[in-house]
């Protein structure tokens, strides 16, 4: 009987660190690929900028690199998650109306006048960003995950590195740029969508006047409020495009490695764009 | 036929997990030859291969090429290692999202060479290996040996010394490998090249191959030219040769009687 216990209690404990080490491992693995893909991201950005004071100063021009592949992920990641990120603010704005107001109107009467603002600064301070952030991770970075994961088991990855290319820089730095840089801008839209969402519902449902609620909203909201926001949503691209490029690169066992990295790309990318959230807006509170 | 030596392995190790796959194997490549390495799927012969190109990072032992170990090699010197092989990958391996234009002459691109050159290059391999004008098709609209074909003409868009083929008759119907033999053979007649044929198909190694080698249990079981092959006394060659299930070479599966 004692024997049994003490081979269960041995077995639990090889697997908790079987567990703790694999976690260590997989965590330096990523920070090794982090690494490069800052490298790799620095390097292309300086090419850009030598390439756009050769313009400017009307000289030879040198080549441009993942320049096309960067506007084609712009498009995907970025102008085709439009429309998704605009219905999502717009009812998110709109319950956050309807539930404040509610509130407000059963427990301090006449309260309701402040609506404006509170749907605007928790749409612009955290709610624009973090929803934004979590739509793009569904859209943008399973498919980052289920591309290159693909092209991991089929070997164009192997393939790009005999063809004279470095497959971080050719597949991961287009989408790092891309996500950095179009989620803030889709991020800006889905606050002004969130707050109008908001004044439809103030008008119609609470009988505010339009002057009262944009008086009150721009009144409220600073625009440190905005800017903290948007810091915010850098991150997250950041965390979005690195993450699943990461997740497609180490995918291994045919298709259903290619679902499994997929998954693994959404629930991590999530979790690190919530997580991150917290530290980021205690940060910033500092200032 | 038999220059000098021009890629040397010694003593490679590689193991993934607890699962050997290459344990102190040793083989030398000769210039201008065409060496077939034959054996069991899973035994080694695809890693031999990635290895070599520093796609996998052996745990012992030491490539040489033209006397110089690549392994290990910082990642700018490996480049240059890189471009003077070209690779056949077994499933083609084409970027799905580019043209077969734009796989041909994906390296040339890369290097900065001019348009001009990249068409004229890119027109004449895809002459070499007998699909000539198909640049604007995607790899979609391609069969598998199309596929294998836009492979190889992608492989030897740089001029590459060497060429590597992963099981390229692997999945194609006999006459299309038998097509894809010919093109190997042809390659090698045309350009000059010194190949690696890794290949479980017997007939495949048997026509190309000037050398076979056999990969067992992760080291050369057997070396020689198809005929000493053919000829070996060794039961565990026979048995893969001749393609039976029973023998000395354990296939995990008890044999039905």
């Amino acid at each position: 009987m004692a024997d049994v216990v003490t081979r269960g209690a041995e077995t639990a404990v090889r697997g908790a660190r079987a567990i703790f080490f694999n976690g260590l491992e997989e965590t330096g693995r990523f920070f090794i690929m982090l690494q490069s893909i800052l490298h790799w991201t620095s390097v292309t950005l300086r090419n850009w900028g030598d390439w756009f004071l050769c313009v400017i100063l009307r000289r030879p021009r040198p080549r441009v690199f993942e320049a096309r592949e960067s506007l084609e992920s712009m498009s995907s990641a970025g102008v085709n998650s439009i429309m998704v990120a605009l219905v999502t603010a717009m009812f998110t704005g709109m319950v956050l109306a309807l539930q404040t107001g509610i509130t407000l109107d059963r427990k301090m009467a006449g309260v309701s006048s402040y609506l404006g603002g509170m749907v605007a600064v928790s749409m612009v301070r955290e709610l624009g960003p973090v929803l934004t952030a979590l739509i793009v991770t569904g859209r943008v970075g399973s498919a980052f995950a289920a591309e290159i994961g693909t092209m991991r088991v089929t070997e164009q990855i192997d393939a790009l590195e005999t063809l004279a290319t470095n497959p971080v820089r050719y597949l991961v730095v287009p989408r790092v740029v891309a996500c950095v840089s179009m989620l803030p801008l889709l991020t800006l839209f889905s606050d002004i969508i969130g707050v109008f969402g908001g004044f439809l519902v103030a008008l119609t449902r609470f009988g505010q006047s339009a002057s009262l609620y944009a008086d009150n909203a721009l009144s409220m909201v600073e625009l440190s409020d905005l800017f903290s926001g948007l810091t915010k949503s850098l991150f997250f691209g950041f965390i979005i495009a690195t993450v699943s490029c990461y997740k497609g690169f180490t995918t291994a066992g045919g298709a259903e490695g290619v679902g499994r990295a997929t998954t693994s790309a959404v629930v991590v990318s999530s979790m690190g764009i919530l997580i991150a959230d917290y530290f980021l807006t205690a940060a910033m509170s500092v200032f | 036929m038999a220059g000098d030596i021009l890629i040397r392995f010694e003593g490679i190790a590689k193991a993934f997990g607890r699962q050997k796959v290459l344990d102190d194997m040793t083989l030398d490549v000769h210039r201008g030859e065409t060496l077939a390495v034959i054996g069991r799927s899973g035994c080694g012969k695809s890693v031999m291969l990635k290895c070599l190109l520093g796609l996998i990072r052996p745990d012992a032992g030491r490539i040489l090429v033209d006397g110089r170990d690549v392994v290990a090699l910082p990642e700018e010197e490996m480049v240059k290692v890189r471009a003077r092989f070209g690779m056949v990958f077994q499933g083609a391996a084409l970027f799905d999202s580019l043209t077969v234009e734009e796989n041909v002459g994906f390296a040339l691109r890369r290097l900065g060479r001019p348009e001009a050159d990249i068409a004229r290059i890119v027109e004449e391999r895809l002459r070499q290996v007998g699909l000539p004008g198909s640049g604007p098709k995607k790899p979609s609209e391609l069969s598998g040996g199309m596929k294998k074909r836009v492979g190889l003409a992608r492989a030897l868009a740089m001029s590459p010394e060497v060429v590597l083929y992963d099981e390229p008759t692997t999945g194609l119907d006999p006459i299309m490998s038998d097509a894809i033999n010919d093109l190997i053979i042809a390659t090698r007649d045309s350009l000059g090249v010194t190949s690696i044929v890794v290949t479980h198909d017997m007939v495949s190694a048997y026509k190309v191959g000037h050398r076979v080698a056999m990969l067992h249990e992760g080291r050369v079981r057997a070396y020689g030219t198809p005929a000493e092959i053919q000829a070996s006394p060794d039961e565990a060659v026979q048995q893969f040769i001749h393609g039976r299930a029973t023998g000395p070479i354990n296939i995990g599966v008890e044999a039905v009687r």
